[in-house]
Order: C-alpha cells, then sequence, then structure tokens
C-alpha cells in the first residue's frame, strides 16, 4: 500500500512536470495552430542556464531559475519571429518542419557551447540539510523537489486560468485563438499576442527544465526532446488547446508511466504510454476535455 | 471622410477586386450592392487591413490606410460588422463586447457598455450567456454591438442581413438607421439590395470586381437595370 502510494506520488510529480511542459505546447497550438516541437529543447536551454549560475557563477538559485526563465522568454519570442513569423500563412508541413529544425538546431548549439558530456545538477531543494520528509519509518518518502513540483504546478495553473479568464490580455489570447480575423478586426494586435503566448510558453518551459533536471539530475543537450514529446504527448491526450486539459494530460501520463515502470517493465513504460494515447484518441479524438469549436460558414 | 482610389485586390492569381473607387462623406449610410462572389467583403476586407491592396489609395479621415496594420486602423475609428458575425463563439456576451472595446482605455469601457445595452437590451439580458448558444439574429446584434464598442466614426457592415428571418432583417435595419441618426456614418455591403437602397443616402453596384453603376438610393432604385439584376424585376 504504501509502495503504490509512494509510486502514486512520484507519477504526480513527474505529471506534474510534463503539465507544465504541455502548458506551452498547447497555449501555442492553441493561438498559432503550430506544434512548436522546438519548446523541449527550450526546457534544456533553461536547465543549463540555470545550472552556469548556480554551479559556474555561485548565485543562489532563485536567482538562477529567473534568469533562466529571462533568457527563455527572449529565446521563446526570437525563434518565433525569426523561424516561424514569416511562415504565418504558409502550409502547415512547412512549418511542421521548421519547428524540427529549430529543435536540432538548439540542441546541436547546446552541443558546441556546452558539449555532449553530460553535468550533474545540483540539488536546490534541501532544507537543514535533508532533501525530503519521510513517514511510517521511512517507508513513504517525500522529497522537497517533489514538493515543490506539485506546488509550481498547481500555483501556475492558477495563475494561468486567472490570465487568461480575467485579464484583457488573456482574453485576447482566447479571441486570438477563435478568430484571429475577428481579433484584429477589435484592434488586438496579433503579433504582439502570439509573441507574448510564446513568452509565457518559454518562461514555464525554463521552470519545467530546472524541475525536471532536479529529479532527474543528468543534463545533457538531448535533456529536453524525450520529456517534450511526452508533455506533447499530454497535450494531446487532455484535448490540445486546453490549459485544464494540460493539466489532467500531464499528470495521468505522469501516472501511468511510473506505474507501467513499477508494475510492468521498464523497457516497455514508453510504448504503454503511447498504446493509452491511441487508445484515448480513438474513443474521443479531441482529447479528455478538448471541445470541438465549430466550423463557421 | 473614406476615400478609396483605384483598388486592385488579387487572391493569387484570382483578381477579386479590378480598379474600384468610390467614397464616404460624414452623415452618409453608402451602400455597396452585388450578387455572390462580385467582391464586396474582398473590399471591405481590404479597407479594414486584412487584406492588402497592388494599386491605388485608401485614405480614412484624410490619412492614408493602405498599409496601416488593422489593429491601427480600429484605433482611428474605423470598425467592420464582418460577414457571417463571426463572434467569439466560446466567449460570454460581455466578454464579446469588452472584445470590442479592445482599443478604449478601461475607464470608459463601462460607458461604451452601457451605450451599447441602450441600443440592444437584448444582449443585457443575455450578457452571461455563451455568445455560441445566441440565435442568428442575436448573434448579429452582439456582432454590431461588439463593433460599436470602439466608438467607431466609420461603421462598415457585411450582409447584416444574411440568413435573418424577415422580420429580423426589419429590426436590423431600423436599428442601422438609428445608429446612423445617432451620428455613425455607415457603409452597407448587402446583397438584399431593396432593403439596402431603401436606407441609402448613395449607392454603388458591384459587378465581378467592377463598379458599374452608383446614384443615391433613390435613383438606383428606379434604374430599369438594377430593377431587373437585383429586385426581382
Ligand atoms: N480566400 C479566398 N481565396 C481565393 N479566392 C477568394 C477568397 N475569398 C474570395 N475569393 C474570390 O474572390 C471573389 C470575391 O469574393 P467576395 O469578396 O467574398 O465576394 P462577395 O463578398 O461580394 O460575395 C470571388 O470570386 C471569390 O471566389
Ligand atoms: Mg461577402
Amino acid at each position: 500500500m504504501l509502495t503504490f502510494l509512494n509510486h502514486l506520488i512520484s507519477g504526480i510529480s513527474l505529471g506534474s512536470v510534463y503539465a507544465i511542459i504541455a502548458l506551452g505546447y498547447t497555449m501555442v497550438y492553441g493561438i498559432a495552430k503550430m506544434l512548436n516541437f522546438a519548446h523541449g529543447d527550450v526546457i534544456m536551454v533553461g536547465a543549463y542556464v540555470c545550472f552556469f549560475m548556480v554551479s559556474s557563477f555561485g548565485l543562489h538559485p532563485i536567482i538562477g531559475i529567473l534568469l533562466a526563465m529571462v533568457v527563455c522568454t527572449l529565446l521563446g519570442i526570437v525563434i518565433e519571429r525569426l523561424a516561424y513569423k514569416p511562415l504565418r500563412q504558409a502550409p502547415s508541413l512547412a512549418v511542421l518542419i521548421t519547428a524540427i529544425g529549430m529543435s536540432y538546431f538548439l540542441q546541436n548549439a547546446a552541443q558546441l557551447l556546452w558539449t555532449s558530456n553530460y553535468k550533474m545538477f545540483p540539488a536546490f531543494f534541501t532544507f537543514g540539510g535533508k532533501n525530503g520528509v519521510s513517514f511510517f519509518d521511512g517507508r513513504l518518502n517525500l522529497s522537497w523537489t517533489t514538493i515543490v513540483t506539485i506546488l509550481a504546478c498547481l500555483v501556475i495553473m492558477v495563475v494561468l486560468t486567472l490570465f487568461t479568464d480575467k485579464t484583457k490580455l488573456g482574453k485576447a489570447m482566447r479571441a486570438c485563438s477563435e478568430d484571429k480575423g475577428a481579433a484584429q478586426l477589435m484592434g488586438i494586435n496579433v503579433n504582439t499576442t502570439i509573441s507574448v503566448t510564446f513568452a509565457i510558453g518559454s518562461a514555464l518551459a525554463a521552470v519545467a527544465g530546472v524541475l525536471l533536471c532536479s529529479a532527474y539530475p543528468t543534463l545533457m543537450p538531448t535533456t529536453g526532446s524525450m520529456p517534450g514529446i511526452k508533455a506533447f504527448t499530454a497535450a494531446v491526450f487532455g484535448g490540445i488547446g486546453s490549459i485544464p486539459g494540460a493539466l489532467l494530460g500531464g499528470i495521468l501520463l505522469g501516472i501511468i508511466e511510473i506505474f507501467a515502470k513499477a508494475y510492468i517493465s521498464t523497457q516497455v513504460s514508453d510504448a504503454i504510454v503511447f498504446a493509452v494515447l491511441i487508445i484515448v484518441l480513438l474513443v474521443k479524438p479531441t482529447g479528455l476535455l478538448g471541445k470541438q469549436i465549430r466550423e463557421k460558414v | 471622410m473614406l476615400k478609396v482610389e483605384n483598388i486592385n485586390v488579387y487572391y493569387g492569381s484570382i483578381h477579386a477586386v479590378k480598379g474600384v473607387s468610390f467614397e464616404v462623406h460624414p452623415g452618409e449610410i453608402v451602400t455597396l450592392i452585388g450578387a455572390n462572389g462580385a467582391g464586396k467583403s474582398t473590399i471591405l476586407n481590404t479597407i479594414s487591413g486584412l487584406l492588402r491592396t497592388k494599386t491605388g489609395s485608401i485614405t480614412f479621415l484624410g490619412s492614408s490606410i493602405a498599409h496601416t496594420q488593422p489593429h491601427i486602423i480600429v484605433r482611428q475609428g474605423l470598425a467592420q460588422v464582418p460577414e457571417g458575425r463571426r463572434i467569439f463563439q466560446t466567449m460570454t456576451v460581455q466578454e464579446n463586447l469588452e472584445m470590442g472595446a479592445y482599443t478604449q482605455k478601461l475607464n470608459v469601457v463601462a460607458e461604451e457598455l452601457d451605450r451599447v445595452f441602450r441600443q440592444f437590451p437584448r444582449l443585457k439580458e443575455r450578457r452571461k450567456q455563451v455568445a455560441g448558444t445566441l440565435s442568428g439574429g442575436e448573434q448579429q446584434m452582439l456582432a454590431m454591438g461588439r463593433a460599436l464598442m470602439s466608438h467607431p466614426k466609420l461603421l462598415m457592415l457585411d450582409e447584416p442581413s444574411m440568413g435573418l428571418a424577415p422580420i429580423l432583417v426589419e429590426q436590423i435595419f431600423e436599428i442601422i438607421q438609428t445608429l446612423h441618426q445617432d451620428g455613425t456614418t455607415i457603409l452597407l455591403v448587402e446583397q438584399n439590395a431593396q432593403m439596402a437602397l431603401s436606407v441609402a443616402s448613395r449607392a454603388y453596384v458591384l459587378e465581378t470586381g467592377n463598379i458599374t453603376l452608383s446614384g443615391t438610393g433613390a435613383e438606383l432604385t428606379q434604374d430599369d437595370r438594377v430593377r431587373k439584376a437585383y429586385l426581382g424585376g
């Protein structure tokens, strides 16, 4: 029973990271109707920036995370402006290929800058020399990383939901997601709104990168790619374009993955994750919380 | 107020608008009538900046807007109610109206909202309702109310009567006249030539991308060619 609980908590924690990454995919997809394949690699850049700020320059981890967010925000805006904006009217296949190219570019740039040798990401989340709390004579363990990850995910979800529901800019993002032409006729600057969306998604990617590497501390140029694909899966699973969908999809995916590893097999856990996705999409093509927007005449 | 001179608009190789020129003076209701596919929506979208003309000029309140971005054009006082309403389906009535006031300062939004609710009491009753669940007539009112939230000097309407029952068409045209009396200049695009000509100060007839006739609303109503082609004999 306690083992089960331990696995459940690990699943929720991993799922929280997926959920934070999935938000970036889902928000960008919602507004730009494109799959930003390079999103996973922005995570990796965020983790490296934080790593160097803390390990090489000895800055406080909080400062490291904030700087990683700043760098990733700028990176996200630049990627959108240089690579995707010129293709706004292009066929979606051209955009997808560009995004894949951008993903490889970031990985290769990271190899050039930081070599392909892995770095050991430092343990940030320790309090009083302990890296967690245990219950039942050490049979139920909660690491600070887990606690911080789950809390961060919850806070991000609440803040983002309030932002899109209540603020002028957030509503403008929803308007652009639904109908860009009509949004422009309202006086909304669609380009700025898309930039803001990339900025938010990329800042969240930095947070996700730090959380991911705190739990799985080997950092290398390809670190972001598998979690990126899984988080994209989570976004589709929950219903792409939907913020609560990203949360639900992320958490479920994390739990399924950890349970599959623990109870079935470590080797086929990824296959199980994707099999579940396929089954869900067969039954409900829009994902768990996805809505079918009615086609306009 | 609005001067369109010799615009040519293309979709790829399709030449949709061929050297069109016309004017709208302050205080007028000008209507552009023409069959489906004549190029009416293309003209409005070019004025709004969503499409670009290859040649000629578009001047609004004395300044050129042919190369101005759409969101800036709205700020200058030119709003469009697009064909097919295009309200934000997943947002509430009030949120739709707030989007219409996107260019306005926060402190005047409440004032504009009051004004629009006075004009469209129906929208006030339904302010919390999700817009996608409104009836066709209500959606048209919402689309018009939304455009009015920016307090435009010139309001362009693209086929506001499309798909509505006759009684609702009457109602929409009454509203158009009220807006006009309240001081809004209007450029109205319609296939329903009869209704459009009955409210218009001046009118232009558009056929496959060319303006073929123009005159006052009364003149065109009497014109044989117009009667034959657009008024059912
Ligand atoms: N997005 C588009 N792509 C290609 N052709 C278009 C497009 N929109 C309109 N057209 C063509 O341009 C012409 C004018 O269309 P439109 O302005 O919509 O006419 P109207 O509003 O008078 O019905 C038509 O021949 C139409 O087929
Ligand atoms: Mg049209």
